[in-house]
């Protein structure tokens, strides 16, 4: 980052500004949005609705991952499986029934499909969000130790080209918020 | 600008029409922080000891009887040659149906919008975990030489022997070890944030350790909230056919034989309902004693006993409806033998066993069409666990049926032994004893989702109008007083 070329050790995290409601939280990812940041995040207690869409952020692609791994790790490996050992592996007639009963190779292959699928949603869901991550700079803030409770906040990074220590500050404070803090890196 | 500017007024008013709230008594979010982790990290209360070394006696009454079975082999039970499954497959069943509900709680109601399930869903979801274990602990058990159990796997051994795909007793072993793994997931992910508020309190080194790792370091981002909410919502989107087909495949293991009293259509639908129908009395058996205990009355109130009480008097008619269509299919089918199955259910050696399940399953949930019952956490309480007892015995009904079976030469009466009793005591220990470790080490209630049903969550709710640092005019003063 050339900016911080001069003092590349004391660049900090960025900002963190605390809000006290869902509501005041939600005005403000509005205005963060419009005023054109990038590198930003909202930080609640729960999952607050709506909020992806005053902060203008993309829909989630774990849908994908889980479909993949449901299709390809499950679905397609379990009956083939299944397949090979009745035709080729171990041979056995039972009730006359064809080699290929396909229709009894069904229920593995759902359960098998299941739980691939599950296993492809947590773990795009880490993988995306790139978690785990046990240490983080926003933990430096002892306040922040309350976005688990009953607190809100809005974190900019330093590395967002917008950013600028004071005014994004000012900005902050503008939306609303009570304390504002600048979080080392 | 303080957190607490809204009035009681608002926070008791329901969008849907007059409903009662699902968080009661006027709490704010740091409320609901507190009376959840408060049990967690309160010094330990002698109740829970007391409740602790308990279940530790009776699992240590398993443990023995697992011990003495591998050694001796499952001769020490009161199997016999036409009943060569007894209560192992009975406690099995009866197990797994228990896990029903906390999966239909956290996957199926969660489709369907259903709110109410975020005071329950956490505690049944973690019934649901540990009564899968109960469950599993049988089928091991029950094939004797458990040193041979990889044989259930999908592994090649030395002489090339696969497993029999076409065998519901395998479509067993998938089903039931990938609900208690799907289980585990969908519990663990719904676990993370409120991981992360445990370890935001925590005092101790240790526990913050430990909870911090398990968290994951999780910060309560936004765009992480956009990929968790995507995933729970898949888990629960997957978990719901899972659990459907669970019992479904369980039931194979008994419709698919050649049996009379077995071999029929209705046993999956049939066992669903009954699941699901035990499940939710477990459930009532388990949180009503609890919120009292731990204080939690406001966050599951009356309304979540009387929902759930509801759906034991839908299930618990559905049950019911399912004895008597097997009784009404064995007349119109015609078979010698099917009808007498099941007249010698009614009025055979067993007929003290089925009458008790008539009267815990079909006449017990009826009494909760009275509201009063409904609402009355003693008497939900007590009824509950005659369901429990109902469900038990509805298991040892169908596979007692093996009894008489087709050649009266082969008849036999099964009577089990102390190890049988051992087994199923043993099992209740297991299922304490994981249950009271989840009271004492992990919140009980899904924080972060119950704050997210609560009236204030919403960013657009009345209450903050008046809170809106003056950019949208002056007009809320008028919604302050219209509140008041």
């Amino acid at each position: 980052m050339s900016s911080a070329a001069t003092s590349t050790t004391a660049q900090p995290y960025g900002l963190l500004a605390e809000f006290d409601n869902p509501a005041e939280l939600y005005h403000a990812c509005e205005k963060v949005r419009d005023e054109g940041y990038q590198k930003w995040d909202a930080h609640t207690p729960f999952p607050v609705h709506g909020l992806e869409d005053a902060m203008g952020a993309p829909r989630s692609k774990v849908p994908w991952v889980s479909l993949v791994f449901a299709l390809f790790g499950g679905t397609i490996p379990a009956f083939a499986l299944q397949s090979w050992v009745a035709v080729e592996a171990s041979r056995q007639v039972i009730s006359g029934k064809p080699m290929l009963s396909w229709q009894a190779f069904i229920p593995v292959t759902f359960e098998v499909s299941v739980l691939l699928g599950a296993i492809g949603a947590l773990l795009g869901m880490l993988i995306f969000n790139r978690l785990p991550q046990l240490y983080h700079s926003l933990f430096h803030s002892e306040r922040f130790e309350r976005f688990s409770d009953d607190k809100f906040f809005i974190s900019i990074e330093s590395r967002d080209p917008k950013f600028d220590a004071e005014g994004t500050a000012a900005f902050l404070r503008a939306l609303g918020s009570d304390h504002v803090e600048l979080v080392e890196d | 600008m303080s957190t607490k500017v809204y009035t009681e007024t608002h926070q008791l008013s329901d969008p849907v029409a007059e409903r009662a709230p699902l968080v009661l008594g006027g709490l704010d979010f740091h409320d609901v922080t507190e009376m959840v982790a408060r049990p967690v990290e309160d010094k330990i209360q002698p109740l829970w000891v007391v409740a602790f070394l308990g279940a530790l006696t009776l699992l240590g009454v398993y443990g023995i009887s697992v011990v003495w079975l591998v050694w001796e082999g499952t001769g020490i039970w009161g199997l016999n040659n036409p009943v060569d499954w007894g209560w192992a497959i009975v406690n099995f069943v009866f197990w797994v149906g228990i896990g029903h509900a906390g999966t239909l709680i956290s996957a199926i109601l969660f489709l369907f919008r259903q709110k109410w399930r975020t005071g329950i869903n956490r505690a049944a979801e973690a019934m649901t975990l540990f009564a899968v274990a109960c469950a599993l602990s049988f089928p091991t058990i029950h094939v004797g030489r458990i040193w041979l159990l990889p044989w259930v796997f999908p592994i090649p051994n030395q002489m090339w022997a696969w497993p029999n795909f076409r065998s519901p007793l395998l479509w067993d072993v998938f089903a039931v070890s990938i609900y208690g793994t799907v289980s585990l997931l969908f519990w663990y992910t719904g676990l993370i944030p409120d991981l992360a508020t445990m370890r935001d309190r925590a005092k101790g080194k240790i526990a913050r350790f430990a909870y911090g790792f398990f968290a994951l370091g999780w910060r309560g981002s936004h765009r992480h909230w956009i990929n968790y909410e995507s995933a729970y919502g898949i888990l629960a989107g997957l978990s719901t056919p899972l659990v459907l087909s669970v019992h479904t495949i369980v039931s194979f293991d008994f419709a698919v034989s050649q049996i009379p009293g077995w071999h029929t259509t209705i046993f999956p639908p049939y066992f669903v309902a009954g699941a699901v129908f035990s499940g939710f009395a477990m459930v009532l058996t388990l949180m009503i004693p609890a919120r009292v205990i731990f204080q939690m009355t406001e966050l599951i109130t009356i309304r979540h006993i009387e929902n759930m009480a509801k759906i034991i008097l839908l299930t618990g008619s559905l049950v019911g409806y399912a004895y008597a269509m097997e009784f009404f299919i064995a007349w119109y089918s015609g078979n010698p033998y099917e009808q007498f199955a099941f007249v010698n259910r009614m009025f055979g050696p067993y007929w003290w066993a089925y009458w008790i399940m008539i009267s815990c399953n079909v006449i017990t949930p009826q009494m909760f069409w009275v509201k009063k019952f409904r609402t009355t956490p003693i008497i939900v309480f007590v009824l509950s666990i005659f369901v429990n007892i109902g469900m038990w015995f509805e298991r040892f009904v169908i596979t007692i049926t093996l009894s008489a079976d087709y050649l009266p030469s082969s008849w036999g009466y099964y009577r089990p032994t102390i190890w049988d009793l051992g087994c199923l005591i043993g099992s209740f220990g297991l299922f304490f004893t994981l249950f009271l470790l989840f009271l004492k080490f992990l919140p009980m209630v899904a924080i972060a989702e119950v704050k997210s049903v609560m009236p204030q969550a919403n960013p657009h709710w009345d209450g903050y109008h008046h809170d809106d640092h003056g950019h949208d005019g002056g007009d809320h003063d008028t919604h302050d007083e219209e509140a008041a």
